[in-house]
């Protein structure tokens, strides 16, 4: 799937989008309240309705609800029946339908505290957001005008015509580099010159020729750092980890330069195996020094010819890349979206191949735990039952929730509380929550004994650096509590805390922030991708690093600032931060949204603890 | 008009009757031909059944737990630092299977960089490139490296195969065309296949072949002058191939290249750090401009004793990468200290070039005293740092060959020699070389060692064999 397709699915189903969704989202969060009664983990009602903070736009569409409800309450299902938004906006309409009794209270145990939301921009927003795209393309096809008739010039490097040679790039990428990409460079690719923890120094940086290049000045500035995938906060340069890696470099060396089957596997590796297969509570594991290779090393080895990817739309460019490698079909389906991915699931199996007509070798369902760009979290519970229900096998990217996510911080599976035995294959990354680099992938013995022998990367890449292994054992020792100090708990709750706090905090403000309320990355949209690019400016200029992403990685409309939790972060930091958010959110009025903020049910308790 | 309803009264009632029943007709196919349609649709019941009916193939296949190549993974603990020594089940082996050829692995001048940068930055950069995962370290290492290679501009990778496998999809779209020399490593091979351009395929090495396929794409491109105009045309070679340990004949690709208006991607992995008076690998080798190649990329974990890879070329090629490279857009970017050893290995390889006329002339006694061994074959360059050891007379049956060499790596592994055989994913292979002990050099070896490797080499070859 090309990112084009995935802003066509994106403008296509996004657009329409009416209020009366909006008012049925309000109509299934108020029986919220009501599931929230019961359930363990949540504290009271009468708490929560006092919590509920003051709405901005949300009254009268109140009232409406209350009118709306009973008749909502039975069409509901239909109504928003194959829309996209059904499907990543309602999670707990499911329960509306009818059920065994068995199902319902299944459902519950998870999906009553699951919220997630993506709410759409007024349509004049969406509008604004087009024209202002438009102008720039207006703008660039102005200069690339004159400078045919030899007004201007692109300053950068363009492509010097070698005669007789096919010039190597297209005209529309290269246009959208220049004449859009180029006007928020400034707001990627910012080196540091320090550890990326909770602060960093930002390297200082001026452009003389309107951002075609950057010259470094030299110096740096200390800002705070909502940039870096350090969820847990092991990105140290002091501490039991950095000490536990110096030793190991001493004793180890810096690299071992042969692959896994040709004498590159150590004892450490061994090790390291091991441990994460102890920490995902699968039987074996095996480690890749690359995470993006992780999957798209491995992905070859499990699917190829004759099988069948279900792929979520939104999945990582790693997956999509291991998936086109492995030769298999791929099909996507809307994101996060379980009635979709059902239906193509039985679609599939009725029609089976294309042309030959066979039936399927086999069916993967590959779907990330978080997806970064979204902040949304996978339906775990529903993806296991239909992979139970199909017989389809899943491969679950826990790239972003490892560590992030779940009581112990071991991820998805251990958020929703369910058994890592019933994940085919549990793929994961050590760069984000352990401060490391490289990937896993966990599974049954016997899943791991293939990919020892068939993947890639144990036979054509050289095996993870010793000091890279250490930095994982040590962290990951530290999660589990082997060190015998609260220390891994601490973070883990620390960013859980921080999570909710400040995702809270601005859906009280009344900005749209995207995602599950307890995912750590916190995309929060403003549309227009000039003020995605000013509001990051100006918190760099205010102490604070912030990363944003514009087309082509989001759809064209949905330019956003994501920030990136840590549980190094401390309340005064996510305070500024939020401060600076509420003043900027006034003046580029960026506080669009009209939906009452999520419950933030046991956030509250911990609150009253620190 | 009036003539016309005249005419209408006028006609035979069958006539109307008969128009009537037409018009009708074409109605009906117009608007209810999908009533007519045959009913191919399934019950509900029918759909269920086939879904229970339907059992996938297991996820993978079942492997006896004492699969040889698992054994060997699992039977060989290696502990303790790979250098020159390695140390395989408590025992002390003279390390003839890493590729770490200058011993940058275990230098402690590199390890001591490492260590001052995990002081400074801690492990991991937490992030891609993109998002604040671009150290000082890694611009000082682009730099050092486009110094280096006498290039423009450099561009870094956090990971060797990831290399080559992101910088080809990153041009080569489909529709385009790749020649490539059929003996291409593995991870060349998935940049090929990810790039889903049409792949031509010329013998290894022959570049008679080559040009031939050359002048083939250029009938057919004069044939179709449109189409050629948007075709674009790649040549992609390993500098020094791992597969084989032989060099490409680089001049001859040169001219064939402004001959044919292809662009020339050449993969160094292997003899970046190793060949030319300075290391600078084959383009210094044969004395030819880096200019004249569009793009080289080499891994940083051979001779260079860390991990990454990196691409260097002009500018306007390179540049290219940093939004188009999957493997560099969509990574975490590579750890600091390990960027700064790398730059510590290349700042020692430029201070002291005599360490490569060491691996050189290395090299070279390793090659004339293992060609003596009876029974088999050499395969690759004398100043070539890695050598395959081939069986003279293989038998057909390629298990059975490999399970011999295992015998003797394994055999001279318990003699203190550690060696390994080359592994290959043979289904997936585009080319499967045949089976091989694959030797590397490293310049820390003195006289004696290499004598003592050759010799418990050769009995264990002869011990074998002759069995």
């Amino acid at each position: 799937m090309t990112i084009r397709e995935i802003y066509n699915t994106h403008v296509k189903e996004e657009f329409p989008a009416s209020q009366t969704v909006q008012a049925l989202e309000s109509v299934t969060s108020k029986r919220m309240t009501d599931i929230l009664s019961e359930a363990p983990f949540s504290g009271s009602v009468t708490e929560q309705t006092t919590r509920i903070p003051v709405l901005t736009h949300g009254n009268g569409l109140h009232q409406e609800n209350d009118r709306l409800k009973t008749k909502l309450s039975v069409t509901n299902k239909q109504r928003i029946n194959g829309h996209r938004r059904s499907c990543s906006e309602t999670p707990y309409g499911r329960s509306m339908q009818k059920k065994s009794e068995m199902d319902i209270q299944h459902d519950k145990k998870w999906e009553s505290r699951f919220y997630e939301s993506f709410e759409d921009p007024p349509i004049w927003t969406s509008i604004l957001t087009y024209i202002s795209f438009l102008i720039l393309i207006l703008v660039g096809h102005m200069r690339e005008f004159l400078k045919k008739l030899g007004i201007g010039r692109v300053k950068n490097i363009s492509e010097p015509n070698i005669p007789g040679f096919v010039t190597l790039y297209q005209t529309w990428e290269s246009f959208y580099h220049w004449y859009i990409f180029r006007r928020g460079k400034d707001t990627l690719y910012r080196a540091i010159n320090s550890v990326p923890g909770a602060e960093m120094d930002v390297m200082d940086r001026v452009t003389d020729d309107h951002y075609w290049t950057f010259r470094y000045t030299g110096t740096s500035t200390r800002v705070i750092n909502f940039g870096s995938y350090n969820y847990l906060g092991f990105s140290q340069n002091t501490g039991p980890c950095a000490e536990a890696v110096e030793k190991s470099v001493n004793e180890l060396g810096n690299a071992i330069c042969a692959s896994r089957q040709e004498l590159g596997y150590l004892q450490i590796h061994k090790e390291l195996d091991d441990l994460v297969a102890d920490y995902l509570g699968v039987e074996a594991a095996i480690t890749v020094p690359m995470g993006f290779a992780t999957n798209s090393m491995n992905l070859p080895a499990l699917v190829e010819k004759g099988c069948l990817i279900l792929s979520d739309e939104l999945n990582h460019a790693s997956l999509i890349l291991g998936c086109r490698l492995s030769g298999a079909q791929i099909k996507t389906f809307k994101h996060n979206c379980m009635e979709d991915l059902e239906e193509k699931l039985k679609e599939a199996i009725i029609d089976k191949q294309p042309r030959t007509h066979r039936k399927w070798k086999k069916i993967l369902i590959v779907v990330e735990g978080i997806y970064s760009m979204e902040g949304s979290i996978v339906k775990l519970p529903d993806v296991i039952r239909l992979k139970k229900k199909y017989k389809a096998y899943v491969y679950l990217d826990e790239a972003h929730s490892i560590g992030a996510i779940g009581p112990h911080g071991k991820g998805v599976v251990d958020y929703f509380g369910m058994d890592p035995k019933d994940i085919d294959i549990m793929m994961g990354t050590f760069t984000k929550s352990f401060g490391a680099v490289g990937g896993y992938i966990g599974g049954s013995k016997r899943l791991i004994n293939h990919l020892r022998l068939r993947s890639h990367s144990a036979i054509y890449s050289s095996t993870m650096a010793p000091s890279i292994v250490q930095q994982v054992i040590s962290s990951m020792n530290i999660i589990l509590g082997r060190d015998n100090s609260r220390d891994g708990i601490k973070r883990i709750n620390q960013l859980k805390w921080n999570t909710r706090y400040f995702r809270r905090r601005l859906q009280e403000m009344g900005f749209i922030v995207y995602g599950n309320k307890d995912s750590p990355v916190v995309p929060m949209v403003t549309f227009s991708p000039a003020k995605v690019v000013y509001f990051s400016r100006y918190c760099l200029e205010h102490g604070i690093g912030v990363t944003v992403a514009a087309f082509p990685a989001v759809p064209l409309e949905k330019s956003r600032i994501r920030f990136c939790l840590s549980a190094s972060h401390t309340k005064e930091m996510l305070d500024k931060v939020l401060e600076m958010t509420d003043k900027l959110g006034d003046t580029l009025s960026l506080k669009l949204s009209r939906k009452e903020p999520a419950e933030y049910g046991d956030s509250e308790d911990q609150d009253e603890e620190k | 008009m009036y003539d016309m309803f005249q005419a209408l009264l006028q006609a035979p009632s069958y006539h109307l009757f008969f128009e009537a029943l037409l018009i009708i007709w074409i109605f009906k196919l117009l608007f209810f031909s999908k009533a007519y349609a045959p009913e191919s649709v399934l019950t509900e019941k029918e759909k269920e059944e086939l879904i229970a009916e339907w059992q996938p193939e297991p996820l993978a296949p079942e492997i006896p737990d004492d699969h040889p190549v698992l054994m060997a993974m699992e039977n060989n603990i290696i502990t303790g630092k790979p250098g020159k020594y390695v140390t395989i089940n408590g025992k002390s082996c003279v390390n003839m299977a890493t590729l770490n050829f200058l011993g940058m692995a275990g230098n402690p001048s590199v390890e001591a960089e490492a260590i001052k940068t995990l002081k400074k930055y801690g492990v991991g950069s937490c992030g891609p490139r993109g998002f604040y995962g671009t150290m000082d370290v890694h611009l000082e290492l682009e730099d050092k490296i486009a110094k280096f290679m006498n290039c423009e501009e450099a561009i870094l990778y956090a990971f060797g195969f990831a290399t080559i496998a992101s910088a080809i999809p990153a041009y080569s779209k489909r529709g385009d065309v790749i020649f490539a020399d059929e003996g291409v490593c593995f991870a060349i091979q998935k940049g090929l296949v990810a790039s889903r351009s049409k792949i031509k395929w010329f013998k290894h090495n022959d570049m008679e072949d080559l040009e031939r396929l050359l002048i083939e794409q250029a009938k057919e491109d004069k044939k179709n002058p449109k189409k050629a105009k948007v075709t674009r045309r790649f040549l992609v070679v390993e500098g020094l191939y791992i597969n084989y340990g032989d060099l490409c004949p680089l001049p001859k690709l040169v001219e064939l290249k402004w001959k044919y208006k292809v662009r020339l991607f050449l993969e160094e992995s292997l003899s970046f750090g190793i060949l030319g008076s300075n290391g600078k690998g084959v383009t210094e080798h044969y004395n030819i401009s880096p200019d004249d190649i569009d793009l080289i990329a080499a891994s940083l974990e051979n001779a260079i004793g860390s991990t990454g890879g990196f691409c260097c070329g002009k500018k306007y090629i390179v540049d290219h990468q940093r939004l188009s490279g999957l493997g560099y857009c969509f990574s975490a970017s590579l750890p600091p200290m390990l960027a700064t050893a790398a730059i510590e290995s290349l700042r020692l390889i430029d201070e002291k070039p005599g360490m490569l006329v060491e691996l050189r002339e290395n090299c070279e006694k390793i090659h004339s005293k293992l060609s003596d061994i009876n029974g088999t074959v050499i395969v690759g360059e004398p100043i070539s740092p890695v050598k395959h050891i081939r069986l003279a007379e293989p038998s057909t049956d390629r298990d059975f060959d490999v399970q011999t060499l295992q015998k003797i790596a394994d055999l001279s592994r318990d003699n203190k020699v550690a060696v390994t055989l080359a592994r290959y994913l043979e289904e997936e292979e585009h080319k499967l070389p045949l089976p091989s002990i694959r030797i590397s050099v490293n310049n820390q070896l003195s006289d004696e060692e290499i004598d003592t490797v050759f010799t418990t080499l050769s009995e264990a070859f002869q011990k074998i064999i002759t069995h």
